[in-house]
């Protein structure tokens, strides 16, 4: 296997572009991937100020490490969930590749800040775990992105997360979730604006981006993820990908150019948003979905609310 | 050679050589799903694999809340 671009020995094929690549030349063709894809969707600015969503796994390392090299400001935010024998190990790789970098990094943690976890916030509430941390996540990125004043909110969703929730959605018709399915969502209502920038680039090229930087990640899975529907319908969509290299690039952009705009809800059909009467956060109902959680949780709001993210953007390596 | 796989843990024991993609297929394992990574490094998928060669199998699936 050769090269596309030098002719030298390769280390990785990309079936959907149907390329070899050498480590050196495969790091580019990420970078300009990512810099294709906030050009195209118009995700950021140049000097825009980022926060990433950082888990201390291959997507949120990568997408991190590939804005701050295409020369955006980015610090990254990291939320405990709480989960036993997973979550110190992942918070451990996100703290490390900030300091190796020294970034600015901020730690949310759920059971010391919020009073609850994922797991009893899963049983409390009666929703599937994955459910529970989504709402969690949604809510605690959001507000510290506007509390941080940040431009724009990037998580590391790539074109394998994004194929393998459209295929959920399209099975089911989720008409909703269709219209919010693009890769950047503008800001409005309180909600900052939330970019993908990697949804050009598979799971296994960013796994791979992360070997051939040197990136540690966290590679076992969340051990409440194991076996649920969104793996399944990756599963699937990869089992099509091996027998039709490209299928997934063709659904996911395909949905893009030709459906989205179709579930796009008009100004008449939106729902007003007003702010929630327990913490202000943008909802449209009284109490936002977050507060009913921590309620059912039994946690609570942090005492000074303005505490937890307000570090964001000031902290030196010294204080990770 | 020894192979390690993840997400479960656990390693397996073949004979070498054999090619990378048809250790994969013996495993029936996707490509899709995986990096195969000797000494750190990525090996492609027309890369022998020696006996004495330890490996690595990394699933690159990962799922839940996002």
């Amino acid at each position: 296997m050769k090269c596309r671009v030098c002719r030298g020995p390769a280390v990785i094929d990309v079936r959907r572009h149907n390329a070899n690549f050498c480590g050196e030349h495969f790091l580019r063709h990420c970078r300009d991937q990512v810099a294709k894809a906030i050009r195209k969707h118009q995700m950021l600015q140049e000097g825009d100020r980022v926060l990433v969503a950082v888990s201390g796994g291959k997507d949120s390392l990568a997408v991190w490490d590939i804005l701050l090299d295409l020369g955006y400001e980015a610090d990254g935010l990291y939320l405990g969930l709480g989960i036993d024998g997973y979550s110190p190990e992942s918070e451990r790789f996100a703290r490390a590749f900030a300091e190796s970098r020294g970034l600015s990094l901020e730690v949310v943690d759920l059971p010391s800040d919020y009073g609850y976890d994922i797991r009893s916030a899963a049983r409390a509430s009666k929703r599937v775990p994955c459910s529970a941390c989504g709402l969690s996540k949604r809510h605690l990125f959001d507000e510290a992105a506007g509390r941080g004043g940040y431009d724009a909110l990037a998580t590391g969703h790539n074109l394998d997360d994004e194929a393998a929730v459209l295929f959920g959605n399209v099975l089911h018709w989720q008409g909703e979730y269709l219209g919010r399915q693009q890769p950047v969502l503008n800001a409005g209502d309180g909600f900052p604006r939330k970019i993908k920038p990697l949804v050009r680039l598979g799971e296994r090229e960013m796994a791979a981006y992360c070997v051939l930087s040197g990136i540690d990640y966290m590679v076992e899975e969340c051990p409440m993820a194991v076996g649920n529907k969104h793996i399944g319908y990756k599963e699937a969509l990869n089992s099509i990908e091996e027998r039709s290299p490209g299928t997934k690039h063709a659904f996911y952009f395909g949905f893009l150019d030709r459906a989205a705009d179709l579930f796009v809800p008009s100004a008449d059909d939106r729902i007003a948003i007003g702010a929630c009467t327990r913490c202000g956060a943008p909802t449209g109902a009284e109490v936002c979905a977050f507060c009913h959680l921590l309620e059912r949780s039994g946690g609570h709001l942090p005492e000074d609310a303005q505490a937890v993210p307000v570090k964001l953007g000031r902290r030196g390596p010294e204080d990770l | 050679m020894i192979i390690q796989l993840r997400n479960p843990q656990r390693t397996v024991e073949m004979e070498g050589p054999m090619a990378v993609t048809a250790l994969l297929v013996r495993l029936d394992i996707p490509r899709e799903s995986v990096l195969v990574i000797r000494d750190g490094t990525l090996v492609p998928g027309d890369a022998m694999l020696g006996r004495d060669d330890s490996i690595e199998i990394r699933s690159v699936i990962s799922g839940g809340a996002r």
